[in-house]
């Protein structure tokens, strides 16, 4: 007999290693939470514990991302949201790693960064943690379901590096999986949801998730990230839909549009709203990066073979749909990243996975103070050294948190970052001269190519016109561009965080994740002015990098 | 709203501050029909207002001076929610509930009670069956409680935009955010001339300086002395519990009776006690602790720890509510814990409108309208003596004499 869940009183297959989310849109069941304004309907959306769009009451206790929690057999998952009288849990957090443990280097995240500082630091002889929220090695970009099949590493990239560094972190590094860092303190005490870390040293790479825009309809089910496409095809092995649109802007566009068509999905078309002639034609920017631009070559082959169209300077700018999107409108841009008048085409589909670029998580290195600045996507991110050092002695960074690179650059920053931290924790030099030198010069090579991608992939600068007065732009509070707009015009706000506290974008569960990059640029458009670096930190600090349950937030871990 | 760039202006009176204290002082007096200008280092609210939590509250005031400020500011409250839209600014007569977990704490609650009546405000007496009535998640075992319906909250970044909206759009005020305060220039008598910004100058005889927790360093640019210190505070919010519509499961303001002993408290060190409310948004706010410890903004955990086993130990069902967020700000207190109002006869033309520490929202109006009586030249409606800086400046004398 196949393993079930029940879903509100519905039994529901799953396979072994699948998300509460994988099984349920597998079963055709695409929302699961009621918002508590317009009484809206949302299930999946940034598909990697970002949103919180996907909250379900799992087992009795409310407020769990079904995204994130894997489906066990007889589980029971309720899209009520019971809060008094719920039964109240004990504690959520599990005894985690030996108390008192103190670590050398405690490197955070286990994506390419971290695996790869994590990897270099014990080399260098230095005592490894390596902390990450899901439970199994190789973040985002190497993510695999629980159980995965032989030959199925087939549709990765680099495996052979993953499997190279977990090797290392295997042999010798303490890896503590399903530990979600709640809250830093210095010195450094990292509290998790598996107990409490020590450490001298500590890296982080906490890597980043989708960024989006807002547009009318973007709130529909179906319409989700290409994070959350991507996690429910490896993480689940489940399609997203069976008519698809790839839209938005960036590289990863591709390898998602790929991958979804690789699983039998009809991909109606990628459409792109920059451009990437650009960069992809600069010879001077391509110098060294060579497997950057074969990669995306490859991709570009793959989806000609298939047949998608792939456009760019086009834009999907509306959603369409009653319970779920039907229906997408696709624009052409002209080169200010205007619509073309009379370009608009209706399409018809079933899923929709948009996103225009990543967001630096940054919850951590804020949290322990770590200098941050507007880098060249637009985004922030936190503010580095050569060999990682952010403003505050001991703490290191590496990968996405420094500026979106891609996962190549994040392996050559977690090198240099776990070898730094090492060397500052007392330990040899894992690395020799040459090997440093070589990849400071791999890491500036792959920084450049970066900063010309995000020129070519920068989101359309009329994006803001695409909203309608009651497009949401925060999803968690439901607050419409009206009252964004009013906070501003009517109200008087002339920042990102006088807007925050008069409109309430920010405020929800998510905490700013989502919306905080549109509202910032919103307002500062509404100001006439460019955005500022403190209009994107208001929405990027926070007290607790992820929510807690006030019994265990009460009980010292 | 035309927030235009102060150069080389003129005004009758210039606020420095546009917290909800400034907001409501530049309303009253452009109301009264001067000239105003409110200038503020950063944008509006972005001080202590923007901390805190919109409590307008009796309840946790013994009989005094304070307590008469109190009573006066909240029938100004209640006014200016009918002049410029209540529902603007979630004003709402929510009432308060204090509880009693011992029979030695009820007894102080029953004697506050008793003075709190004899001054005409609503107290009732709840028995420990009585509280479950009034909050049915409460825990049980509380010896007893007292309802105060007259405690009132508001959502005070929206009450600080609507007034200083008021003042400028109604009355012809000014508002000048990211205008830091350089200099206040006095003339050959030694009476305030003009205020100088980072943006430009405005000519003007008078000031007033509300500008919170920083009062001092403003105070000290006309050369006196006012000592406004920081008193920390962290305050917990949770999920959203409710929809649209739905009643909240926690309904009125509610706290132990340990928090009145707090909040007139001398120790440094720190003290929680949970208030814990919901709001329309459908969170639940757990305030507040107190600590002074200058103005550092790190989120100390043993105290959000603190707070959170407070709350859950009046509402248990909370153990099992997330906490998505904190916020962290700094209650401007002076010595004796009265806010300073009024001229200061040290540099004619100066007046404070400061040092408010956990109060600064509800006294905002009544604050407003001592100074503009002052500024106008009318009587007073309550007795000013009592937040005189005057107080201070005789205290500093006295103490220098005896060494
Ligand atoms: C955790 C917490 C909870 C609270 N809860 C409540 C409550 O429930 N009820 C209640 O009534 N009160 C509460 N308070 C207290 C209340 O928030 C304050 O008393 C009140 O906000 C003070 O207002 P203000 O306008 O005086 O100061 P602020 O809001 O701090 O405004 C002062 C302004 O002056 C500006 N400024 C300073 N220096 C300069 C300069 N040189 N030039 C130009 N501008 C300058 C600042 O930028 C700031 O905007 C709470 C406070 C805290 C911390
Ligand atoms: S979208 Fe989550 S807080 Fe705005």
């Amino acid at each position: 007999m196949a393993d079930e869940i029940v879903f509100d009183g519905r039994t529901v297959p799953v396979l072994p290693g699948q998300t509460v989310a994988g099984a349920l849109w597998e079963a055709g069941i695409r929302s699961w939470r009621t918002t508590p304004v317009a009484r809206a309907q949302r299930g999946l959306f940034c598909g990697i514990g970002a949103c919180f769009d996907c909250l379900a009451t799992i087992d009795g206790v409310p407020g769990q991302r079904a995204c994130l929690a894997i489906a066990r057999p007889g589980m029971v998952v309720s899209s009520r949201h019971d809060l008094v009288g719920a039964a109240s849990p004990g504690t959520s957090a599990t005894p985690g790693p030996p108390s008192a443990a103190r670590y050398d280097v405690a490197v955070v995240g286990a994506g390419p960064a971290g695996l790869a500082a994590a990897a270099t630091a014990a080399l260098g002889g230095s005592r490894v943690a390596l902390i990450d929220g899901a439970g199994q090695p190789g973040g985002q970009f190497w993510r695999q379901r629980e159980s995965m099949g032989e030959g199925e590493e087939r549709g990765y990239r680099d495996w052979p590096v993953f499997a190279g560094l977990r090797s290392i972190v295997e042999e010798r590094v303490d890896h503590i999986p399903n530990a979600t860092v709640w809250f830093a303190e210095p010195g450094f005490v990292l509290h998790t949801t598996a107990g409490r870390v020590e450490a001298g040293r500590v890296v982080l790479a906490t890597g980043a998730y989708d960024r989006v825009l807002p547009f009318p309809g973007w709130d529909l089910p179906g319409v989700v990230t290409p994070g959350a496409a991507q996690a429910l095809l490896k993480g689940s092995g489940v399609a997203v839909g069976r008519d698809v649109v790839v839209a938005g802007a960036g590289p990863f566009l591709l390898p998602v549009a790929v991958g979804q068509a690789a699983a039998g999905v009809r991909v109606i078309g990628v459409y792109e709203a920059g451009d990437p002639r650009g960069y992809l034609g600069r010879p001077g920017s391509i110098v060294g990066v060579a497997g950057k631009v074969r990669e995306a070559m490859a991709y570009a082959a793959a989806l000609a073979r298939r047949r998608v169209p792939y456009r760019v300077r086009h834009a999907v700018i509306a959603a369409y749909g009653e319970a779920g999107v039907s229906g997408v409108d696709v624009a052409r841009l002209d080169n200010a990243g205007q619509v073309v008048a009379g370009s608009v085409k209706r399409v018809t589909c079933d899923a929709v996975a948009i996103g225009y670029g990543f967001t630096a998580n940054l919850d951590l290195a804020l949290m322990l103070g770590c200098a941050t600045r507007v880098s060249a996507d637009g985004g922030l991110a936190v503010m580095v050294g050569g060999e990682g050092q952010t403003s505050v002695p001991g703490v290191y960074a590496a990968g996405e948190i420094t500026g979106v690179g891609g996962a190549t650059l994040s392996v050559v920053e977690g090198e240099l970052a776990g070898s730094a931290a090492a060397q500052a924790a007392g330990s040899s030099d894992p690395l020799s001269g040459r090997e440093l030198a070589s990849l400071r010069r791999r890491r500036r090579r792959l920084r450049a190519f970066a900063d010309a991608m995000h020129a070519a992939h920068a989101p359309p600068a009329g994006w803001p016109v695409w909203l309608e007065d009651q497009t949401l732009v925060c999803r968690c509070e439901e607050v419409p561009y009206a009252s964004i707009a009013a906070a501003v015009t009517d109200l008087g706000a002339s920042d990102a965080r006088t807007v925050k506290l008069l409109a309430r974008p920010g405020m929800g569960w998510c905490q700013g994740r989502v919306c905080g990059y549109a509202t910032a640029e919103l307002t500062a458009r509404l100001c006439d002015r460019d955005v500022r670096r403190d209009d994107l930190a208001t929405y990027a600090h926070r007290p607790f990098a992820a929510p807690m349950l006030l019994g265990d937030l009460s009980r010292p871990t | 709203m035309a927030m235009s760039q102060p150069r080389s202006a003129t005004a009758d009176v210039v606020v420095v501050g546009a917290g909800v204290v400034g907001a409501a002082c530049a309303y009253y007096a452009a109301r009264a029909g001067l000239r105003v200008a409110v200038v503020d280092r950063g944008p509006m609210a972005g001080g202590t207002t923007g901390a805190g939590e919109g409590n307008l509250l009796v309840s946790d005031k013994s009989p005094g001076p304070e307590l008469d400020l109190t009573l006066h500011s909240l029938a100004l409250w209640e006014e200016l929610g009918s002049s410029l839209d209540a529902d603007a600014f979630e004003l709402e007569r929510k009432g308060g509930l204090v509880v009693a977990a011992t029979a030695s704490a009820l007894e102080t609650l029953r004697t506050l009670g008793t003075e709190h009546r004899a001054l005409g405000i609503t107290v009732l007496e709840l028995g420990p069956d009585d509280v479950h009535t009034y909050e049915p998640h409460l825990r049980h075992g509380l010896a007893g409680g007292a309802s105060y319906p007259q405690d009132m909250q508001l959502q005070p970044m929206l009450a600080t935009a609507h007034l200083l909206k008021a003042a400028v759009r109604d009355h012809g005020a000014s508002f000048h955010p990211g205008a830091t305060v350089t200099a206040i220039e006095l003339d050959h008598g030694g009476r305030v001339a003009a205020v100088r910004t980072s943006s430009g100058s405005i000519a003007t005889p008078a000031v007033v300086n509300a500008a919170g927790t920083w009062a001092g360093d403003v105070a000290r640019l006309a050369g006196v002395d006012v000592p406004i210190m920081p008193r920390r505070g962290f305050i917990l919010v949770t999920e959203p519990l409710t929809s649209a519509g739905e009643a909240p499961p926690i309904r009125h303001k509610v706290y132990a009776a340990e928090y009145v002993a707090n909040v007139a408290s001398e120790a440094s060190d720190l003290q929680t006690s949970a208030v814990v409310e919901g709001t329309r948004a459908g969170t639940v706010l757990i305030g507040a602790s107190r600590e002074r410890v200058g103005f550092d903004r790190t989120f100390a955990l043993p105290v959000l720890r603190r707070l959170a086993a407070q709350a859950i130990d009046l509402f248990p069902f909370l153990a099992g509510v997330h906490v998505i967020r904190a916020y962290v700000g700094f209650r401007p207190y002076s010595p004796d814990h009265l806010p300073v109002i009024g001229p200061d006869p040290r540099v004619p033309g100066l007046l404070h409108a400061c040092g408010h520490e956990g109060a600064g929202i509800g006294l905002a109006p009544a604050t407003a309208d001592l100074i503009t009586s002052a500024l106008v030249g009318a009587a007073p409606a309550v007795d000013p003596v009592p937040f005189t800086p005057e107080r201070f400046a005789v205290a500093s004398i006295a103490g220098e004499a005896n060494g």
